[in-house]
C-alpha cells in the first residue's frame, strides 16, 4: 500500500517535472507571432498569372484564373480522385466546384499533401507543359509525380491522398486578401 | 615487487581494474572459430570513436543557426585547417557506421546469434540501431542544405500522418509550423548530446549482455557446453591476445577502405552527400526529386509501396515502422532447430536469400524516382513497372518475418556438431 501510494506520487511528481521540459519544445510565442496573418494585394496579379507569398513558412500560391481556366475545371472532374472535395482539405467556405470564395481568385498552401514537397505550375494547358497535350493545365509535384488540377485537386492514380489544402482566407475589400483569419474584427 | 605492480596492487586495492581486464578481455573466451563476419562488431565500436571524436571537433566550428549553419559549414570546408578532413571523416562514418552495421546484423541472421541465450543481446542490439538512425536523421538536418531540409520535412510528415494526435505531434517535434530554425536548434541537441548518450550506455549495455552470454559462433553451438578442468571452455581462446590482434587486421584493412572513401569519394557519386545538399535550404522550392541517404532506402521503399487508405498516408507509414519493429521479435519467430545456417535447410536458405535480395532491391528503389522503370501497358492500367516491383519486395521483406515460424519448424536441418569446427 505504501509502495503503490509512494510510486503513485512519483508518478505525478515525475509528470509534474516533465511538462516544462514538454512544453518547452512547443512553438515559442515568437514563432507563433511568426504564425501570424498575412495581408496580400490582390491589384497587379493579371488573369492567368499567379503568385508565391509565404504564410508559416510556407509557400501559399494566389492565382487568377481565367474563365477559360474555370471552364477546364469541370472537363478535368471525371479523372479526379475527389472531385466533390469531400476530404476536409478546405474551409467550408471553400467547398465548392472552384475551391475558392471569388470563383477567380485560387488560394492554396503549394506544399503537396503526400509527402509535403512543393508541386511546380503547370498552368498552361497543352503541350506547353511537358504533361501530354491533354493536360488541362494545374500543378505537378516532382517527388512522386502527383498532379493536380487548377482547383488544386488531385488526380486519380497519384500517390497524394488528398486534395492540395486551402488555408484559411477571406478577402478585407475587393482586392485585399487576408490569409489565416476567416474574417477580420469588424 | 617492482614499481609498477606496486602502483597495480595500489590500485586494484581500491578498483577493479585486473579483474576487469581479465574478465573482459584477457580471461573473456570467446569461439576460436570466429571467421570474416566477426570483424564488424569491433569494427562498429571504432566508427563509434570516430564519430564522437570527429564530431567533437566539428562543433568547434559549426553554429546551429538557420541563417549561419550552411556557411558555417562551407566555412568548416573551406577556411579551418583541416576542416574538409574532419568533416569528410564524419560524413563517411555516418555511411561506414551503417554498412559495418548492417554486415554485422547480417552475421546475427545467417549464424543465429539472436537465438536463446542471447534475447536480450540482440534486443540491445536492435535497440541501437534505431538510436543510430535517430542519430543519422538528426544529424542530416545540420548542414542546412536542400536534402537535409526537405528529407526533415517528409520525415516530420510522417508523424503527421499518425491519426488524431499527428498535425500537434509534428508541430511539437518541429517547435514551428514549418521545418525552421528552432527545428534545426534542437535537432543538433539531440545530435550531439541526447541521443549519443542513449546510445553509447545501450552499446555499454549491448557489450555488457554479450560477455555474460558469451560468444555465439559461426557453428551456432555452445562452447559452456564443454570445459576442461579449470572450468575453461575447450573450444574458447582469451579474447586477448588472439581476437584483439584478428581485430588489429581487421582495422587496418578497414582503415584502408575509409580513407580511399574519404580522400577519392567522400561524396561517393552523390550517395554518401547527396548532390543537392549543396544548395542552401529553401523553403519554397522543393527539389525534383527528394530521396534519403542510402541506409533509410529500404523503408523509404517500404513506405511508398503502401497505397494510402481513405485520404491518409498513415499505413505506409505504419508499415515502414513495423519493418523495423518486427526485428525486436526474431528471437521468437525463428522455431528452427539450428541457429546456424550451416546446418540449416534449403527452405531457410531460400527465404534469406530473397530477404536479402528484397532488402537490396527496395534499397536501390528507394533511392530512385518511382517512375525510374516507366509504366506497364494498359493492361494492368498503366501502373509503374518499379511500384509493383517495390510492393512485392515489401511483401517478401515482410513474409520472410512473418511466416518464419511455419518455414524454420518444416526446414530439413542437419545436426549440429558437438564441438565447434574450423
Amino acid at each position: 500500500m505504501l509502495v503503490v501510494a509512494t510510486s503513485a506520487a512519483g508518478a505525478v511528481a515525475g509528470l509534474g517535472v516533465a511538462t516544462p521540459f514538454v512544453m518547452s519544445m512547443m512553438p515559442s510565442a515568437r514563432a507563433r507571432a511568426a504564425g501570424a496573418p498575412v495581408e496580400v494585394d490582390l491589384t497587379k496579379l493579371e488573369p492567368g498569372m499567379m503568385m508565391t507569398v509565404e504564410w508559416r513558412g510556407k509557400p501559399v500560391w494566389i492565382v487568377h484564373r481565367t474563365p477559360a481556366m474555370l471552364e477546364l475545371l469541370e472537363k478535368s472532374e471525371q479523372d479526379l480522385a475527389d472531385p466533390g472535395s469531400r476530404i476536409p482539405m478546405q474551409p467550408e467556405y471553400a467547398r465548392n466546384q472552384q475551391r475558392s470564395i471569388k470563383p477567380e481568385f485560387l488560394v492554396l498552401v503549394g506544399i503537396c499533401t503526400h509527402l509535403g514537397c512543393s508541386p511546380s505550375q503547370r498552368l498552361e494547358a497543352g503541350t506547353a507543359s511537358g504533361l501530354g497535350e491533354d493536360w488541362p493545365g494545374g500543378f505537378f509535384c516532382p517527388c512522386h509525380g502527383s498532379r493536380f488540377d487548377l482547383a488544386g485537386r488531385v488526380y486519380r492514380g497519384a500517390p497524394a491522398p488528398a486534395n492540395l489544402e486551402v488555408p484559411p482566407h477571406a478577402y478585407l475589400s475587393d482586392a485585399r486578401l487576408v490569409l489565416g483569419e476567416e474574417s477580420r474584427g469588424a | 615487487m617492482t614499481r609498477m605492480s606496486a602502483l597495480l596492487n595500489w590500485i586494484d586495492e581500491r578498483f577493479p581494474l585486473t579483474s576487469t581486464w581479465k574478465q573482459h578481455l584477457s580471461e573473456y573466451y570467446a569461439p576460436k572459430n570466429f571467421n570474416f563476419w566477426y570483424y564488424f562488431g569491433s569494427l562498429a565500436l571504432l566508427v563509434l570513436v570516430i564519430q564522437i571524436v570527429t564530431g567533437i571537433f566539428l562543433t568547434m566550428h559549426y553554429k546551429p543557426d538557420a541563417e549561419q549553419a550552411f556557411a558555417s559549414v562551407e566555412y568548416i570546408m573551406r577556411d579551418v585547417s583541416w576542416g574538409w578532413a574532419i568533416r569528410y571523416i564524419h560524413s563517411t562514418g555516418a555511411s561506414m557506421f551503417f554498412v559495418v552495421v548492417y554486415l554485422h546484423m547480417f552475421r546475427a541472421l545467417i549464424y543465429g546469434s539472436y537465438r536463446k541465450p542471447r534475447e536480450l543481446l540482440w534486443i540491445l542490439g536492435v535497440l541501437i540501431y534505431l538510436c543510430l538512425m535517430a542519430e543519422a536523421f538528426f544529424g542530416y538536418l545540420l548542414p542546412w542544405g536542400q536534402m537535409s531540409y526537405w528529407g526533415a520535412q517528409v520525415i516530420v510528415n510522417l508523424f503527421a500522418a499518425i491519426p488524431l494526435i499527428g498535425p500537434d505531434l509534428a508541430v511539437w517535434i518541429r517547435g514551428d509550423y514549418v521545418v525552421s530554425d528552432a527545428t534545426l536548434n534542437r535537432f543538433f541537441a539531440f545530435h550531439v548530446i541526447a541521443i549519443p548518450l542513449v546510445l553509447l550506455a545501450l552499446v555499454a549495455a549491448h557489450l555488457v549482455a554479450l560477455h555474460e552470454v558469451g560468444s555465439n559462433n559461426p557453428d551456432g553451438v555452445e562452447i559452456k557446453k564443454k570445459k576442461d578442468a579449470s572450468g575453461r571452455p575447450l573450444d574458447g581462446i582469451p579474447f586477448h591476445p588472439y581476437y584483439t590482434v584478428k581485430d588489429l587486421v581487421g582495422v587496418v584493412v578497414f582503415l584502408m577502405v575509409f580513407s580511399v572513401i574519404v580522400f577519392f569519394a567522400p561524396e561517393m557519386g552523390g550517395y554518401f552527400l547527396e548532390h543537392n545538399n549543396f544548395i542552401p535550404a529553401d523553403p519554397l522550392k522543393t527539389p525534383e526529386h527528394i530521396a534519403p541517404v542510402w541506409y533509410f532506402t529500404p523503408y523509404y521503399s517500404i513506405l511508398r509501396a503502401v497505397p494510402p487508405f481513405l485520404g491518409s498516408q498513415f499505413p505506409g507509414v505504419l508499415a515502414m515502422g513495423l519493418a523495423v519493429i518486427v526485428l525486436f521479435f526474431l528471437p521468437w519467430l525463428d522455431r528452427g532447430a539450428v541457429k546456424s545456417i550451416r546446418y540449416r535447410g534449403a527452405i531457410y536458405k531460400t527465404a534469406l536469400t530473397l530477404f536479402v535480395a528484397s532488402f537490396l532491391l527496395l534499397g536501390y528503389l528507394g533511392t530512385e524516382p518511382t517512375n525510374v522503370w516507366g509504366q506497364f501497358g494498359g493492361w494492368l492500367g498503366g501502373a509503374e513497372r518499379a511500384t509493383v516491383v517495390a510492393r512485392i519486395g515489401t511483401i517478401v521483406y515482410f513474409a520472410f518475418f512473418l511466416l518464419m515460424p511455419w518455414y524454420t519448424r518444416i526446414d530439413k536441418t542437419r545436426p549440429e556438431p558437438e564441438r565447434v569446427t574450423c
